[in-house]
């Protein structure tokens, strides 16, 4: 995964004001925002609220609504594993403990040196090629306890 | 001699198996041995058992070979480089594998064939003609077209997509919009992923042709998060179309305007219920609209508004090239057309099926599908996401047809099928699914928000013997009140895999089991 830029206002002003007139724009913004920092900073919620004219409570709102913003930083690399169905029928639930207890983190947290973050993900639409997981954008299917130690071991290095 | 074209899939699914390293590969070796090769990356067949399913184009058609791993791509290069010649992987031609020969492909036409890249592949394969009727037409011949068709809104609800058409093409207003739902969050379904990713144009076509007959010129593609390989070919392919005149002023020489936009949701799952999406498109939470105003006549940004799931919108395209009346030759009783099928979960060949409205669940399930991969009986069959119902095998007589699974106390919803063995809990199925509606919940009406949450307590309680009995009849009441309660259908729809859990299979919330009627 890219390293996120470290927190800078200006930056965050300018991907916002660039965005500012794209109908319905908060939501390209905030994805653009965590694209460029990894995760969406508090003083980023003022910033937007004052060049979209919103109150911050709107924005706020809506920044944690979304499964996908952060509030903090993610680990380096962050690991989203199909809880769904179709998973489910193919033996997800017993990765997910695997996961879990290797990782040593439950689900929605980051390693303790800030490694790996681990997450649930609701249908990643691999259900054909089932149990199936993201690690960092990269697809990965057909897991089984052996793929997925090697995808955590490539993880934690 | 002109290069060797060799197919490998970029579709998520085949290359979550590694098809992109198949590639690499292949590339690789074909210059190490100096065969001048040319790889396309087509969308999938939609046979993913035998994914990744390299392809290799011959005078006299395509032989497929599957499934190929990094291990095997040199020697499958070779093999297909000699004349398509044998490997203990050669399939010979992918449409002659039952799976595919016995589908009924109209949305799925080109789908694994053509390079979703290539505008003038699409149109090699008969793309831009339904466009090219449709402007010949006037507006309401084009919805008219649509309305005898008999297609039904292929995202769960069934609605039939002419009469939306008609709705909005009605409503005199200064800007209406049309928005494809591509928030396919449902578990077990990836047709609309494998059309934007393999036929990314017929899309486009199928949004430029509702534009111009409700008079639209702006439309909107919500995509979740989830499928960014769908967002990459489809942010590529309006470029391409815009490009090419077939989006923007003067679409495709004529007085036409209309233009498209990518939008990426952000992980919520009732964002692909029509009304939280439109409220998401706007940049806010992702909340459920009370209806009237329908988004018909007040819908993105308050103007009248298509909003059909990708599914509907692909299909257009075929319906006015090819005719109202061919289109609704397939099908029964009110369930006219095809359906693009997903079988997944714990099944032998899963895939996307595209067939006629009609065929069993048990035909699907047991014959195409070739039952459970693992081996063992199936046991329960979820049908149309997490808001669908489990069937028992006794079950498995039913059509596939939207009455008839409402008959039966289910739905067919988009379409996805996700089979599960008898290692099954029923009851934790139950749980879960109580579970993911809290969890996804938007908060806006007390059933959903609140009864989800609760519906987990009493199912815990049911699951650990506590009052069961007692428990169980709280339970019923409580899926009642969320199914007629609820504002929309994630309140509303999760009693269906509770419930049918609950009836189907009692024995696993420690009740006796149901006496079935002899099979």
């Amino acid at each position: 995964m890219p390293l996120s830029a470290p927190w800078n206002p200006d930056t965050a002003r300018a991907i916002i004001i660039e965005k500012q007139t794209v109908p319905g724009g908060l939501l390209p913004i905030l994805h653009a925002l965590q694209e460029e920092f990894g995760y969406i900073d508090r003083e980023a919620v003022r910033l937007i609220a004052d060049i979209l004219n919103l109150s911050r409570a709107e924005v706020h709102g809506v920044v944690t609504f979304y499964h996908d913003f952060r509030q903090r930083p993610a680990g380096q690399h962050v690991f989203k594993l199909c809880r769904a169905e179709s998973c489910q029928a193919r033996g997800g639930d017993a990765l997910a403990a695997r996961a879990s207890a290797r990782l040593g983190v439950a689900f929605g947290d980051t390693t303790a040196d800030g490694r790996v973050t681990l997450e649930p993900v609701y249908c990643l639409g691999l259900c054909s090629v089932s149990p199936a997981a993201m690690l960092d954008g990269k697809v990965v299917a057909r897991l089984d306890e052996k793929k997925l130690d090697a995808l955590l071991a490539e993880a934690e290095r | 001699m002109s290069d060797l074209r060799i197919f490998v899939p970029g579709d998520a699914a085949a290359v979550a198996v590694g098809a992109d390293e198949v590639a690499r590969t292949i590339e690789a070796t074909a210059e190490r041995i100096r065969t001048q090769v040319t790889v396309v990356r087509n969308g999938s067949r939609g046979l993913h058992w035998l994914e990744p399913m390299v392809e290799v184009e011959t005078a006299t058609g395509r032989i497929a070979y599957g499934p190929v791993g990094v291990a095997e791509a040199e020697s499958v290069l070779r093999a297909a480089a000699d004349n398509a010649g044998a490997h203990p992987l050669r399939l010979g031609r992918p449409e002659e594998i039952p799976f595919l020969k016995n589908q009924t492909r109209l949305t799925f036409a080109r789908c694994g064939i053509v390079d979703p890249r290539s505008l003038d592949d699409y149109r090699a394969h008969g793309g831009y003609k339904g466009l090219e009727r449709a402007l010949a037409m006037t507006a309401l011949a084009v919805v008219e077209e649509v309305t005898q068709s008999g297609l039904r809104g292929r995202g769960g609800a069934g609605f039939p997509t002419g009469i939306k058409w008609k709705t909005v093409a009605e409503t005199a207003a200064d800007q209406k919009y049309i928005v494809c739902n591509a928030d396919e969050g449902d578990s077990g379904t990836f047709a609309d992923r494998m059309i934007m990713e393999g036929d990314p144009f017929v899309l486009v076509e199928g949004m430029t042709i509702a534009g111009l007959a409700v008079g639209a010129t702006q439309g909107y593609i919500y995509v979740r998060s989830e499928y960014p390989h769908a967002v990459a070919v489809l942010s590529d392919a309006i470029r391409t179309a815009r490009k090419g005149g077939l989006l923007g002023d003067n679409v495709a020489g004529s007085q036409l305007t209309f233009d498209l936009e990518v939008r990426v949701g952000a992980g919520a799952y009732v964002c692909g219920e029509e009304t939280a999406l439109l409220d998401s498109l706007e940049g806010k939470r992702g909340m459920v609209r009370a209806k009237p105003p329908l988004p018909a006549h007040k819908g993105l940004f308050g103007k009248p508004t298509v909003i059909n799931n990708v599914l509907s919108l692909a299909t257009v395209p075929i319906i006015l090239e090819k005719g109202a009346v061919f289109y609704k030759e397939f099908g029964m009783g009110r369930s006219r057309g095809t359906m693009p099928i997903q079988l997944a979960g714990n099944i032998k060949y899963p895939g996307l099926y595209e067939t006629a409205f009609g065929v069993t669940l048990g035909e699907l399930v047991e014959h195409i599908g070739g039952g459970t991969a693992t081996g063992r009986p199936v046991r329960a069959v979820q049908v149309g996401g997490p808001l669908g119902a489990y069937f028992p095998r006794s079950l498995f007589d039913v059509p596939f047809d939207y009455e008839a699974f409402a008959k039966a106390d289910g739905l067919i919803g988009h379409g996805g099928i996700v089979v599960f063995d008898d290692s099954v809990d029923m009851a934790k199925q139950a749980r879960f699914a109580m579970e993911f509606c809290a969890i996804e919940s938007c908060g806006k009406c007390t059933p959903c928000r609140v009864g989800s949450t609760r519906g987990v307590e009493v199912i815990d309680r049911i699951i650990a013997n506590r009052d069961r009995v007692a428990n169980t009849a709280l339970l019923e009441d409580l899926c009642n009140t969320m199914k007629f309660g609820s504002l929309c259908a994630l309140g509303g729809f999760t009693p269906y895999p509770v419930m049918s859990a609950l009836t189907h299979f009692p024995e696993d919330f420690g009740a006796p089991p149901r006496l079935q009627a002899a099979e």
